[in-house]
């Protein structure tokens, strides 16, 4: 009994803070403060936004009409197509908490997760629409497409710079110096992670061709 | 061990994941098939399909077939003029005109080693040859620095010379190499060397001015480096000027086809140069390019892979071009020895061939022209001339396309049905069987198939009509949902506003 009402506690607190979400979209400056100062926000609904912006992208491929998105199957690797969206924002989390953590930054590496998952949020809201209304158009009327997909994407952009000044408390020149310094923090990674792999597969190969060759020679 | 090597796996197996995931910002070169049949086809995404054969080698006719006391050495030139098939056998200093007796035989005409009536008679290395609708002759008489006018008997009419004009630099030798004739008479010619188009001469003779140049390539990174070179390095740099043609092609319709292989990969890649043009009168480049291709256009240069690969590289040389009366013309690739025909579209018919001693594949094709709807082509090393017929299945695509531009839609809509029972690959088949739908007003059957070759153009002006008439049939429930959609929160707000008045109204609260 006492479970089942804690359940209840936290499925309602889950359903609020994800339609906090449409607040924090609408009112980014506000929002974003409250999302983590006032506990607004939770990991739970951040994950919610993500699996939903991941799922309309997949989902987009196979229903938008083949006039906007053709897609070659043949190459089509599904686990690194979410790779490709879920590495650069764990970059970006990750590189823009390292970086803001040494300057003043307030933001914990989960406020800086939630706040940018939120900020995710009219990704979903605007192309899974989107996806169903190119059904009804024509090459001739691609801009409307294009438009519509390029404000989501500016409007991702812009929310996702003021949380991040919310999250930190920083100022709108400090902010906007960080974002970029965020954008090398995550070149730098990448750097990083291909010179660790490329080290590492090849010492793989190395004892994978000595175990072989013992392994002929035996 | 055994549990030590699956942890080195799964390490791996991790590895490979991650990295796999790293490289996905790197694109990878498709991969080519090993084995491939002799004729093929590339689909909307650049991949190679297998396709029978739309043209098959009907007969090789070398000197010995020809019954030629002197063997061909080093021909350079091909015309076809009704059942004649004129071979211009440079290295002998002669003209041999054959004619197609049967559907396998050439029987040689006459031999043209000279023409009366002009000083020098004899031809000096020949290159082409071209007869107008008069019966008039004319020949590049390369050797001789001319372009003679004969009559149908060979007697001299006249002779074009090296244009008498400023740009042109008058110590290097005229050397007319490849000419067509239209049906005024006008002659339009390559001649080696000259890089400003086709030289055009009226048809009383006299030079009209050049039609048709390619434009120079150049672009600002290239202008840089010249203004740092020395003299010693402009020297060896290339220069910014137009290509030269390498062979010309007269359509029924008089646009001329003109095709060049000295262009870049670069260029051919980025849209810069190309492999052949149409050209209208005014010299402007009027070749619809409308194939179906995951990047823009389909590119109308042959080979999209130009990798190295069996000795040769780079892109296709298109050393000649020919156009049927259906205007499907089919390009000649010096370099790999294929064929490429594309339709009236710019999409692709079929390519095939390759490089060999084998029937059907060449070692320096330098010529074709067409008769009716089968294939000549010169092979200047093998001295040889390969004769294509078309197959049953080749056949099948002419008349599905012809029956098309007779209007007979069903009927080609049948033939394609027939052709993709033949071949499922085949994508214009696809798109022929949309077209006829379309044309037939089946808008919704026709939408399926180019969706199925990913036809956007002709999807949308299907779905635009689909669109309209269901509009049109539906306007009635169309207006009713919009107006119940602005309705019925108009009715929900009232009523709840009632309710909460009704609530809170003082008139129900009771008095205490």
């Amino acid at each position: 009994m006492a479970a089942s009402l804690k359940n209840n506690e936290k499925w309602t607190r889950y359903k609020k803070s994800l339609r906090y979400s449409l607040y924090v979209i609408t009112h980014p400056l506000d929002g974003f403060w409250d999302l983590t100062h006032e506990k607004r926000g939770t990991y739970a609904a951040a994950n919610t936004i993500l699996f939903l912006t991941i799922l309309v992208r997949i989902l987009a491929l196979r229903y938008t009409s083949f006039q906007f998105i053709q897609v070659y199957w043949e190459e089509l690797n599904i686990f690194t197509y979410i790779a490709s969206i879920l590495f650069p924002l764990l970059l970006f989390v990750v590189g823009n908490w390292a970086l803001t953590t040494l300057f003043d930054g307030k933001g914990r590496l989960g406020q800086v997760y939630i706040a940018t998952c939120y900020a995710l949020t009219p990704y979903p809201l605007i192309n899974f629409p989107l996806m169903i209304f190119s059904n009804f158009i024509t090459v001739d009327e691609a801009e409307f497409y294009s438009v519509l997909g390029m404000l989501a994407l500016i409007w991702v952009a812009f929310i996702g710079i003021f949380g991040m000044s919310q999250v930190h408390e920083f100022s709108f020149g400090k902010n906007i110096l960080f974002m970029v310094a965020t954008v090398f923090a995550m070149l730098v990674m990448i750097f990083l992670l291909m010179l660790f792999f490329s080290m590492v597969s090849q010492g793989v190969a190395y004892f994978v061709s000595i175990t072989k060759e013992m392994l002929y020679r035996m | 061990m055994i549990k030590q090597i699956t942890r080195i796996g799964a390490f791996a197996l991790a590895t490979a994941t991650l990295v796999a995931a790293v490289t996905v910002l790197v694109p990878t070169a498709p991969v080519q098939a090993a084995d491939r049949s002799y004729t093929y086809n590339y689909d909307y995404w650049g991949d190679v399909q297998d396709s029978p054969d739309l043209y098959s080698v009907c007969k090789v006719f070398t000197s010995s077939d020809l019954k030629l006391e002197k063997k061909l050495l080093n021909p350079q030139g091909l015309y076809v003029h009704d059942r004649s098939v004129f071979i211009c056998d440079t290295g002998n200093n002669r003209i041999i005109e054959l004619e197609r007796t049967a559907r396998e035989s050439l029987e040689v005409k006459r031999i043209i080693d000279s023409v009366s009536g002009v000083e020098p008679a004899t031809l000096a290395g020949p290159t082409d040859i071209a007869i107008s609708e008069e019966g008039n002759v004319f020949i590049a008489d390369k050797g001789n620095a001319r372009i003679l006018k004969c009559d149908s008997d060979l007697n001299y009419i006249s002779e074009y010379l090296k244009p008498n004009d400023a740009t042109l630099d008058q110590s290097i030798p005229f050397a007319p190499n490849k000419l067509v004739v239209d049906s005024a008479e006008r002659v339009y010619c390559i001649a080696t060397g000259i890089n400003k188009g086709l030289i055009k001469y009226e048809e009383d003779g006299s030079f009209s001015g050049f039609v048709g140049a390619t434009p120079a390539s150049y672009d600002f990174k290239q202008y840089i480096w010249k203004k740092f070179a020395t003299q010693e390095q402009l020297a060896k740099m290339e220069a910014f000027v137009p290509t030269e043609y390498d062979n010309i092609f007269m359509d029924r319709r008089g646009f001329i086809y003109a095709c060049t292989g000295s262009v870049s990969q670069e260029d051919l890649k980025a849209g810069k140069a190309d492999a052949v043009r149409q050209l209208n009168l005014l010299g402007d480049d009027i070749l619809v390019r409308n194939g179906v291709y995951y990047d823009g256009k389909f590119p109308v240069y042959g080979d999209l892979y130009m990798g190295d690969g069996g000795g040769y590289k780079g892109p296709s040389y298109f050393s000649d071009v020919t156009c049927f009366e259906n205007d499907v013309f089919v390009c000649l690739d010096k370099n790999r020895g294929r064929l490429f025909s594309y339709d009236d579209q710019g999409k692709l018919v079929f390519c095939c061939g390759g490089n060999g001693n084998m029937d059907g594949y060449f070692r320096m094709p330098v010529a074709m022209d067409h008769m009716d709807y089968d294939l000549l082509v010169l092979d200047q090393l093998d001295c040889a001339i390969t004769l294509f017929t078309q197959t049953d299945f080749g056949a099948q695509v002419f008349e599905a396309m012809d029956l098309f531009d007779q209007g007979k839609y069903n009927e080609s809509q049948h033939v394609w049905e027939e052709v993709i029972r033949t071949d499922g690959n085949y994508d214009l088949a696809y798109i022929g069987i949309g077209r006829a739908y379309l044309r037939q007003k089946d808008y919704k059957k026709a939408m399926e198939y180019f969706e199925l070759k990913y036809d956007a153009d002709n999807y949308a002006k299907a779905y635009r009509q689909y669109r309209k008439i269901w509009v049109e049939e539906h306007i009635v429930t169309i207006v009713v949902v919009i107006v119940l959609l602005l309705v019925i929160p108009l009715v929900i707000g009232r009523y709840r506003y009632l309710k909460y008045k009704f609530e809170t109204s003082d008139a129900f609260k009771y008095d205490n």
